[in-house]
């Protein structure tokens, strides 16, 4: 089943640096899942995040305030 | 602390360039290259021992805290005293203000973390080591928790709930004590230290070329500009030097780390240090980007309230300062 991923985040320059990590992973690797970047910030709300970007997988929040490695987000998307 | 770095400025600046002691160039250059490596060296220091105490210490567990304790008034200190360690981030601000309104924090309390936190972080408290010494930078730092309480108390007195927009006091009429738990990402230190260098990084990277042009704005105004300048202007027998400085430093926001070095100079050549620290508050703590950002949780009415009272607070403290140093 493809994953849902979205990242939370107004457009502030992390949550740019975070679209653009998660989307190599996912071209690099061939991850099975699709992108969405939240910017509404009533939407952003509904998760009930304090610090944007927040990475979300499968409505699950996973990362937030911070802008993650390769690795981490492989490893996320992998479990 | 920096004697070390001083004898390598001036060996690099007067033997290996082989300028002379006392000219305005080789001075403005040995004050450029001393302050420059100096600055770094204690904003990388300061910001990475940031990094760390916020990584075992998130916004949340701040809001969790916050929010389940009746702390009998000394909440309104708290919140200032954890914005000191929360790093904050201005498109962070309306999240993390309806995250605390959600979690049934007073609005007072919110605005004391809001206020204290870009006032009093890593970048600042870094470049005030740097430029004016630990003797300033704890006063800079303890009124900036107090300008913080002092203002988040009197805005909570106001009374402002029916000044937020609708949508959030929508939010605020179903406010509860905490409903949400905090799982923290359980990490060992050296799977954090990586995550964290790279934060400091990031951070250095973005304020690098302001620094720079600062301390180099400031060096040619360290060899050029004569001792005492300043005195006759904006002396501290001028009652309006305080709040001209605050008014023209409130809508500047970007250029903090290059004003920072400038404002050093200025004070080497003759303004009182509480206009100049009015000044920085102004300029660090409030800003036009983030009256634009906190629109969308506030009428105009409530953040002209809230820039008000911050200005004033932030007056007084220059008169203060003015007056005891």
């Amino acid at each position: 089943m493809p994953k849902t991923i979205k990242i939370l985040g107004t457009g502030c320059s992390k949550c740019q640096s975070m679209m653009k990590v998660v989307t190599d992973v996912v071209t690099q690797y061939h991850v099975d899942a699709t992108i969405e970047k939240v910017e509404d910030m009533m939407k952003i709300m509904e998760f009930n995040v304090l610090v944007t970007p927040a990475l979300v997988i499968d409505d699950i929040i996973t990362i937030k305030g911070r802008v993650p490695s390769k690795e981490e987000v492989l490893a996320l998307l992998n479990t | 602390m920096f004697d070390w770095l001083q004898h390598i400025t001036n060996w690099l600046v007067y033997d290996v360039m082989s300028l002379s002691k006392g000219e305005h160039l080789s001075e403005a250059l040995n004050f450029f290259i001393y302050d420059a490596i100096k600055i770094l060296i204690l904003l990388f220091v300061v910001i990475f021992f940031m990094g760390i105490v916020n990584s075992y210490f998130p916004i949340d567990k701040v809001k969790n805290y916050l929010s389940r304790n009746k702390l009998y008034g000394l909440e309104y200190l708290m919140a200032s005293l954890f914005g000191i360690v929360i790093p904050f981030c201005s498109c962070s601000s309306v999240p993390l203000f309806i995250g605390f309104v959600r979690g049934g924090i007073p609005l007072g309390v919110t605005l004391a973390f809001l206020i204290t936190s870009p006032l009093v972080n890593e970048v600042a408290i870094g470049l005030f080591i740097g430029l004016f010494g630990l003797k300033t930078t704890v006063i800079y730092v303890v009124s900036g928790v107090l300008l913080g309480t002092i203002s988040g108390i009197i805005l909570q007195q106001l009374k402002l709930e029916s000044y937020l927009t609708p949508w959030v006091q929508k939010v605020l009429a179903n406010a509860q004590k905490e409903q949400d738990t905090f799982i923290a990402e359980k990490q060992t230190i050296s799977k954090r230290l990586p995550a964290i260098w790279k934060e400091v990084k990031s951070i250095i990277k973005g304020i690098i070329p302001y620094l720079l042009v600062g301390i180099a704005v400031g060096g040619l105004m360290h060899g050029y500009i004569p001792e005492g300048f300043f005195e006759n202007y904006m002396g501290k027998d001028n009652l309006f030097a305080v709040p001209m400085a605050t008014i023209l430093a409130v809508p500047m926001y970007t250029n903090a780390s290059g004003i920072l070095p400038v404002v050093q100079v200025l004070i080497d050549k003759g303004i009182p240090l509480g206009t100049a620290i009015a000044f920085m508050m102004g300029v660090v703590g409030l800003s036009l980007p983030e009256a634009m950002l906190l629109k969308k949780v506030m009428t105009f009415r409530l953040i002209a309230i809230f820039f008000g009272v911050v200005t004033i607070c932030i007056m007084i403290s220059g008169y203060m300062f003015n007056l005891i140093l």
